[in-house]
């Protein structure tokens, strides 16, 4: 494999409360290759916002990084001043976030903010402004120049959405990062986001880590996939490993609540028995051991190995074999 | 937004008109005939009837109403029965002088609070934040009377600094500028404080808000984010505070002005509140009211010009 755009290596974030510390992301491993889509699942809490606020290192403040790397472009971020990091924001890695009718600023038009976004570029305002207005037709708004003199609350919330990956990819990114770009928005607008994004990935290639808990937009769009949960990746694959062969009962028990997954794929993550394991007090063994149906003796007391399944394919689980 | 305008100046108009309306029958239902204040106790009721004649207050209450406002809206308040003189004249001529007051007190409180709430913001949990807060809320505690009495006891009396009293000659401004310092301070400190508060109250919720993050996640430069992105959203409560504001300013500006012996339309309400002039209580009255009034459009139409959403609501 070539040189992966992001590599995380061994990642650990904790957050700091009153109560104690929550250990919200364990040992993540994970690669987002050139011009791939890399897709993220799990439920809700599992820690995906905050990989990729350590990724962008925009953290609470009561986070911090425990242990681990992230390399970027083969660079280890770690090492980045604030200015540096903020060389990087915006140019090799752009963002967009889950809710659209709060992401873009309400007292500017979204011409001002197309235009500040590329305030490292040397050129002429007007050169800009006509820059973001193809930008915007090219994600499907037309009569582009004269809408960026319009205020964001003069658009729908899809077409607030087209507007951030507009923006996102207005500054040619090697990497796109992208956290639930669809949830807050309906059935139909949801699939016309993920044609758009599919369709701009072929077009600009840079590679995406898509973050999503709706697994038919996993399957759609991503080349890989790495399954979350309480904080750990329990399996990570290509698109094929993940929906034909899943490996660690999580997975296996997310696409069996819904035979036809591939054919006609579920649109929310499926509700399994149980709860969360607390992140502060976490269990001793496997992760997923409240929940698993397969659970023995030795998953509660060591933590399972990760298990090579395939090329590209890893899952953390006792009873799995290479 | 010039619709905006339009709509929000009407709305002024009909809440000056109820308000003089309601200032009008306040003051005729008060115990106490005018005339017999005017008069003396030795007036005939001849001479009271005359002089109510005179004034228009034999006629029907509503008529009366009427024909105030009426008058109103041409500019005449009336005359003035002590000195002989229109009311409006008297009011205007004390008008500029608070209105400087209260405009130099305002500009300087902005100046120094906005700086003072961002930067509180953006260092938050600091020390020299705490610092900034407890000034603020010190200088928020302290009525403004005791600031301008200590003051004009400091800088005046006892450093001979600034002049202690009365508003300056009229014309040589660098004279009529060191008789406003005084004044402006002790008004202004008290809001430097609220300012403060405010927008460092409001520039934390704006600066946790989605869009900042994104602003941040795109690697805009962080004076870019706090005083283009930030800080126009942040400054809306304070604009509406403001314009509400000013007519608390002119209040105060009464105890300035007693204890500096400035002359202004405070000083001016005083006196003939004390003196039981009615016709110069009921102008100078209902000249601050169309001051708060215009104060309170003005900031609006400033908050609907920073924030399109204002714009097309009301
Ligand atoms: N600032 C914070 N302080 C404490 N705990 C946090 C904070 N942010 C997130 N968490 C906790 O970390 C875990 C992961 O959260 P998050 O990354 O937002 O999950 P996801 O994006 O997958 O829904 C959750 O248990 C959440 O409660
Ligand atoms: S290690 Fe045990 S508890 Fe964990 S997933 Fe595998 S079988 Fe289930
Ligand atoms: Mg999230």
């Amino acid at each position: 494999m070539t040189q992966p755009v992001l590599d995380i290596s061994n990642l650990c974030v904790n957050y700091q409360t009153p109560k104690g510390t929550v250990q919200a992301l364990r040992h993540i491993h994970l690669q987002v290759p050139p011009a791939k889509v890399v897709g993220l699942v799990g439920e809700s809490g599992c820690g995906k916002s905050t990989l990729i606020s350590a990724v962008i290192r925009l953290m609470a403040e009561n986070a911090h990084v425990a242990a681990g790397k992230i390399r970027f472009m083969g660079l280890d971020m770690q090492g980045f001043s604030a200015s540096e990091l903020r060389g990087i924001r915006g140019r090799d890695i752009s963002m967009v976030f889950q809710d659209p009718m709060t992401a873009l600023n309400p007292v500017l038009t979204i011409g001002r903010q197309m235009v500040d976004i590329q305030y490292r570029d040397g050129l002429s305002r007007k050169k800009k402004r006509e820059r973001a207005a193809r930008m915007l037709e090219r994600v499907g708004i037309s009569d582009g120049l004269s809408r960026l003199d319009n205020y964001p609350h003069q658009f729908s919330g899809g077409m607030r959405q087209r507007i951030t990956i507009a923006m996102a990819l207005l500054v040619q990114p090697k990497l796109l990062i992208a956290d639930e770009p669809t949830t807050a928005l309906d059935a139909t607008l949801e699939v016309q986001i993920i044609r758009l994004l599919k369709d701009l990935q072929t077009d600009f290639q840079c590679a995406i880590l898509f973050i999503s808990h709706h697994l038919n937009v996993i399957a759609e769009l991503c080349d890989y996939v790495g399954v979350m949960y309480a904080g750990e990746l329990v399996e990570k694959g290509t698109v094929r490993d993940i929906f034909h062969r899943p490996g660690h009962p999580y997975t296996r028990s997310l696409l069996e609540c819904d035979p036809s997954v591939i054919e006609e794929p579920t649109r929310f993550l499926p509700t399994i028995p149980g709860d969360i394991p607390s992140l502060i007090d976490l269990p001793k063994g496997c992760i997923f051991q409240d929940r698993c149906a397969h659970v023995m003796t030795v998953c509660r007391k060591t933590p399972p190995p990760a298990v090579h399944l395939g090329d590209h394919h890893t899952a953390a689980c006792h009873f799995l074999e290479e | 937004m010039l619709f905006y305008l339009l709509k929000r100046v009407g709305l002024a108009v009909v809440i000056v008109v109820v308000a003089v309306v309601l200032l009008y029958s306040m003051i005729h239902v008060v115990p106490g005939d005018p005339a017999s204040v005017i008069l003396g106790p030795r007036a005939t009721p001849e001479m009271k009837q005359e002089l109510h004649k005179l004034m228009g207050l034999d006629r029907p209450f509503v008529v009366q109403v009427v024909s105030f406002l009426g008058k109103v809206a041409r500019g005449d308040l009336g005359m003035d029965f002590f000195s002989q003189r229109p009311v409006a004249e008297i009011v205007f001529k004390q008008l500029d002088e608070t209105l400087v007051l209260v405009l130099a007190s305002i500009t300087w409180a902005m100046l120094l609070g906005i700086p003072l709430g961002c930067y509180s913001a953006v260092f938050r949990n600091t020390f020299s934040d705490k610092l900034v807060g407890v000034f603020s809320i010190g200088v928020i505690a302290v009525p403004s009377f005791v600031v301008a009495l200590y003051s004009l006891l400091f800088f005046a009396v006892t450093l001979q600094w600034l002049p202690a009293i009365g508003a300056g000659e009229s014309g040589q401004l660098l004279d009529q500028a060191r008789h406003l310092i005084l004044p402006a301070f002790a008004i202004g400190l008290g809001w430097v404080g609220y300012i403060a508060r405010l927008v460092r109250a409001s520039m934390l919720e704006v600066l946790n808000e989605n869009h900042i993050r994104r602003a941040r996640a795109f690697g805009l430069p962080e004076t870019t984010i706090v005083f283009h992105y930030a800080l126009k959203l942040a400054i809306l409560p304070t604009v509406t505070l403001l314009g509400t504001g000013i007519g608390r300013l002119i209040s105060s500006a009464v105890f300035a002005e007693i204890v500096f012996a400035r002359p202004g339309i405070g000083k001016l309400i005083f006196d003939s509140v004390v003196s039981r002039n009615y016709p110069l209580v009921m102008g100078a009255v209902v000249v601050s009211t169309v001051l708060f009034v215009l104060s309170t459009t003005i900031s609006d139409s400033i908050n609907a010009m920073l924030d399109p959403r204002v714009r097309e609501r009301l």
